[in-house]
C-alpha cells in the first residue's frame, strides 16, 4: 500500500510477507522498490477504508452491542456492557468475534477491558490476540505496555521516549504537574481515560435503516418505575413504526443516555419476530434493574437492530395447533433473557448408539419432529458425565457383575440383565474403531438399579482395558 | 338421587370460599384405583404444587423420583418446562418413563434462587402443562409463591427434591411424595423385570399419609399394581385350596 504524505510517496501498510523482507510502514516507496524490485504496490484508499470500517461497526452494532463505533484508522469500539450474557460471556463473545472476522478474511486482535482506552491499548500492544482483562486489573496490565499505546501523537511519544518514559508504568509513577506543563493536557488525559479516572464516552454509530424511537427528558429521571414507564411508551411507538413497515423485532436495544455522558444498555432478544408492545415491555422491564442511572437519565432510545418481516397474523383456530403452540415464544423469550442464550432448549434424538451422543440440544421453538429413541433398550433417566469408575467383581468374559463398590459403598447385585454391546463409532477416530462397551443393568438388594459398563469385550484387550464404570441410575 | 353430584358441588363451593382466586383446573388421576381413591381429589390437582423427593438408598440422586415425576408430567399431554441446575438428565430414559422429547422445554439456571424465579414466572404462563424444578431447599415462602402462581394459572407445579436439605421442613405443597426403590420379583429366566418403587405419600392436604408398593412407570407414564398384590385374594384362595 502506498500513500502520499505531502509530496512524498511512502509505504502506508505492508503485509506480513513484505514485513518479513524488511519493508516497514513509513518507508519511502522508492526505497522499498529498490529493496524488492518485484513489489506489488496498491494505492491506499483512506476513504474506502473508513467506509469499510463503518460497515464493520454496523455489523458489530447488530450482532454484538448497540454501542459500537468505528475507531479509525484500524479499529472498532464496542461497548459490551450489559450485552455479554446474550453471547455466553466475555471470552465467548471475543472468540465469536475473532472467529467471524477471521473467516471474513481480516486479521484480528480483540480485547475487553474496563475502559475504552485500556481495551484499545491491549488489543494493539497486548501479548495475546485475544485478551480479557479482569475488572479492576487495568493498572496492572497497562503498566508494561509502551507509551505509544496511549493514542498520543507521534511527536509526544518521541519526546516521552527521549525523557526516558518507556512504558505506561513509568508514566503512572511520574509526578503529574511537570508532565502537564511539558506536554499539555493530552498525555494526562489519555492516561486518565485509559485508567478510568476520567470518562470517555463512545459516540455510537447511527444506522439510518434501523427502526428507532427516542424520548428526551427535560428533567433527568432515575427511578426504576419511571424508566419502566418510559420503556413502555417507547415500545408502543416502536410497535407502530414496525407495523407500518411490516416488520417484527428479533432483537431490541434500549440505550439510556446518562447526564454524565455515559450510556447504559439493555439488549434483549426474541425467539420469533414480534411487535407486541406488551411483550416487548415485559422483556425490557425484566432487565431494568441492571441499569445504573447514576445522576439521572436524560434520554432513552429504543431501536430494533435485527428485524424480520412480519405480516399481519391470522389467528389460528383451535383445530390446527401443531404440537408446540405459538404462544410459547413469549415465555421462551422471557426465560432466555433471564438465563442467557442456550440455557433454554429442547433435547432431540441423534442417531447414535453411544449413549452420551444420542441426544443434542436444539432451539426451544424448533419444529417437533416426533422422533424418539428406540423403546426396547433400557436407558436410565439420569446419566453421569463422565461415567464414574467402580470396582466390580464379575466373571469374564461376559457375566454380569456379582458385586461392586461405588463411592466406597459396596453393593451386592441380586438381578442383572445384559450385556448390551455398544461398538465405538469407527468413522470418528482410529482409537474408537475397535473399542467396545458392554452394558449391564443390575439391581441391588434394596431394589436400586444401576447401569454399568465394562470397557472392552472381555477377551481382547485391544477393545478396551476391562475397567468398569457406572453410567447412570435407573428409576 | 344424585347425592355424589351434590357433594361434589358443595366441595367446590367450599373450595371457592377458602381461596377465591384459585382456579379449579381439574385433576390428573394416576389411573391406579387404590391411589386415586385415597387422594381427596381422586388424583393430583393441576393448579397446585406437589413435592416429589427420593427416599431410601435413592435419597441423594432421586432417580426413581425423577422417573415418577416424568411419568406424571408426561401424561398431561401438553408442553412442560423442566428447570434444573445440573444437566444429568438423559432424554432416552425420560422417554421410557413416558415423557416424550418434543414436549419438554429445559431451562438451565445457575443457582437455586434464579430457578425459583424462573419457575414462578413460567407458572404464570398458561401455555404450559406443568413446571418442574429440581430444588434442594424449598422454604415456606418460596413454596407459597409457587402455589399462588400455580393456582392463578392452573399450571401444575412440581418440586423435585434432589439431595434434599431439610426434607421434613414444612412447605405449602398440596401433596408430598417420597419414592424409594424396592426389590423387584425374580423372573423365571435370568434378567430383571419391571422395577418397583415404594411410593410414600408423606403429606396430603385433606387426606392422610399412606404407602404403596407400585411397579414403575411404563412408556406411557402409568404406574401399575404389582400382580401378586392385585390378585392377592385369588392367590390366597388358591393356596388354601
Amino acid at each position: 500500500m502506498a500513500g502520499r504524505v505531502g509530496s512524498k510517496r511512502i509505504v502506508v501498510a505492508a503485509d506480513t510477507q513484505a514485513q518479513e523482507r524488511g519493508l516497514m510502514p513509513g518507508m519511502a516507496v522508492a526505497q522499498a522498490q529498490a529493496m524488492q524490485p518485484d513489489l506489488r504496490i496498491e494505492a491506499a484508499d483512506p476513504a474506502g477504508d473508513a467506509a469499510g470500517l463503518t460497515r464493520l461497526a454496523g455489523w458489530c452494532l447488530r450482532h454484538v452491542s448497540p454501542l459500537a463505533a468505528a475507531s479509525p484508522p484500524d479499529g472498532v469500539w464496542i461497548d459490551v456492557t450489559g450485552c455479554t450474557h446474550l453471547l455466553g460471556g466475555e471470552t465467548a463473545l471475543l472468540s465469536m468475534l475473532a472467529g467471524r472476522l477471521s473467516q471474513a478474511g481480516f486479521s484480528v486482535r480483540v480485547a475487553i477491558a474496563d475502559t475504552p482506552g485500556a481495551a484499545h491499548a491491549l488489543a494493539r500492544f497486548g501479548d495475546a490476540p485475544l485478551t480479557v482483562n479482569a475488572p479492576g486489573g487495568v493498572r496492572k496490565s497497562l503498566a508494561p505496555l509502551p507509551v505509544s499505546a496511549l493514542r498520543l501523537p507521534e511527536e509526544s511519544v518521541q519526546a516521552l521516549r527521549r525523557l526516558g518514559f518507556a512504558t505506561i508504568g513509568d508514566l503512572m509513577k511520574a509526578p503529574r504537574a511537570p508532565l502537564a506543563k511539558r506536554f499539555g493536557g493530552l498525555v494526562l488525559r489519555r492516561l486518565d481515560q485509559a485508567l478510568g479516572v476520567s470518562p470517555e464516552p463512545i459516540e455510537p454509530l447511527l444506522v439510518p435503516e434501523i427502526p428507532r424511537t427516542r424520548m428526551g427528558f427535560p428533567e433527568p429521571i432515575a427511578t426504576a418505575d419511571d424508566l419502566a414507564r418510559a420503556a413502555g411508551l417507547l415500545a408502543e411507538r416502536l410497535g407502530e413504526k414496525l407495523l407500518r413497515r411490516g416488520l417484527g423485532v428479533l432483537q431490541l436495544d434500549l440505550v439510556f443516555a446518562r447526564v454524565d455522558g455515559l450510556s447504559q444498555v439493555i439488549r434483549v432478544g426474541t425467539s420469533a419476530a414480534t411487535r407486541d408492545p406488551a411483550h416487548l415491555t415485559r422483556l425490557l422491564v425484566q432487565k431494568i434493574e441492571t441499569v445504573d442511572p447514576g445522576f439521572g437519565i436524560e434520554q432513552i432510545c429504543l431501536s430494533a437492530p435485527i428485524t424480520d418481516v412480519l405480516g399481519a397474523r391470522q389467528v389460528l383456530s383451535d383445530i390446527c395447533t401443531d404440537g408446540m403452540s405459538a404462544d410459547l415464544s413469549a415465555l421462551v423469550d422471557a426465560l432466555t433473557n433471564r438465563l442467557g442464550a442456550k440455557k433454554v432448549f429442547r433435547l432431540a434424538p441423534v442417531q447414535s448408539d453411544v449413549p452420551e451422543r444420542s441426544m443434542r440440544r436444539i432451539g426451544p421453538l424448533a419444529r417437533a419432529e416426533g422422533a424418539g429413541w428406540p423403546e426396547n433398550l433400557p436407558r436410565p433417566p439420569r446419566l453421569f458425565t463422565p461415567p464414574q469408575p467402580v470396582q466390580v467383581l464379575a466373571l469374564l468374559p461376559d457375566h454380569a457383575p456379582k458385586n461392586f463398590v461405588w463411592r466406597r459403598q459396596p453393593y451386592r447385585v441380586r438381578r442383572a440383565d445384559g450385556p448390551e454391546r455398544i461398538f465405538g463409532e469407527w468413522w470418528r477416530s482410529a482409537e474408537e474403531a475397535c473399542s467396545v462397551r458392554d452394558y449391564f443393568s443390575v439391581e441391588d438388594e434394596a431394589g436400586q438399579r444401576f447401569w454399568l459398563f465394562r470397557r472392552g469385550d472381555g477377551e481382547d484387550f485391544s477393545t478396551g482395558d476391562l475397567r468398569w464404570y457406572l453410567h447412570g441410575l435407573f428409576g | 338421587m344424585n347425592a355424589p353430584l351434590t357433594l361434589e358441588t358443595l366441595r367446590q363451593r367450599v373450595r371457592l370460599l377458602e381461596r377465591p382466586a384459585a382456579r379449579y383446573a381439574g385433576t390428573l388421576p394416576f389411573g391406579v384405583p387404590n391411589i386415586d381413591k385415597h387422594l381427596p381429589e381422586h388424583g393430583l390437582a393441576l393448579a397446585a404444587l406437589h413435592e416429589i423427593s427420593g427416599g431410601g438408598a435413592d435419597a441423594g440422586l432421586a432417580a426413581c423420583a425423577t422417573a415418577f415425576a416424568a411419568g406424571i408430567i408426561g401424561r398431561l399431554g401438553s408442553t412442560v418446562l423442566w428447570c434444573a441446575q445440573t444437566q444429568d438428565i438423559f432424554g432416552p430414559g425420560l422417554a421410557l418413563a413416558g415423557l416424550q422429547p418434543d414436549r419438554v422445554l429445559y431451562a438451565e439456571a445457575k443457582d437455586e434462587a434464579t430457578m425459583l424465579l424462573v419457575m414462578e414466572e413460567a407458572l404464570r404462563h398458561t401455555g404450559l402443562g406443568a413446571v418442574l424444578g429440581e430444588v434442594r431447599h424449598l422454604p415456606m415462602t418460596a413454596s407459597r409463591r409457587l402455589v399462588l402462581a400455580a393456582e392463578k394459572s392452573g399450571v401444575m407445579a412440581i418440586a423435585l427434591r434432589r439431595r434434599a436439605a431439610g426434607a421434613d421442613a414444612p412447605n405449602a405443597a398440596r401433596t408430598r411424595w417420597r419414592i424409594s426403590p424396592s426389590p423387584s420379583l425374580p423372573l423365571p429366566v435370568p434378567g430383571i423385570g419391571r422395577a418397583r418403587w415404594q411410593v410414600d405419600l408423606t403429606r396430603c392436604r385433606g387426606g392422610t399419609p399412606k404407602s404403596w408398593i407400585m411397579e414403575a412407570c411404563d412408556a406411557q407414564g402409568c404406574l401399575a399394581v404389582p400382580a401378586e398384590l392385585a390378585d392377592r385374594s385369588a392367590a390366597a384362595e388358591r393356596q388354601a385350596s
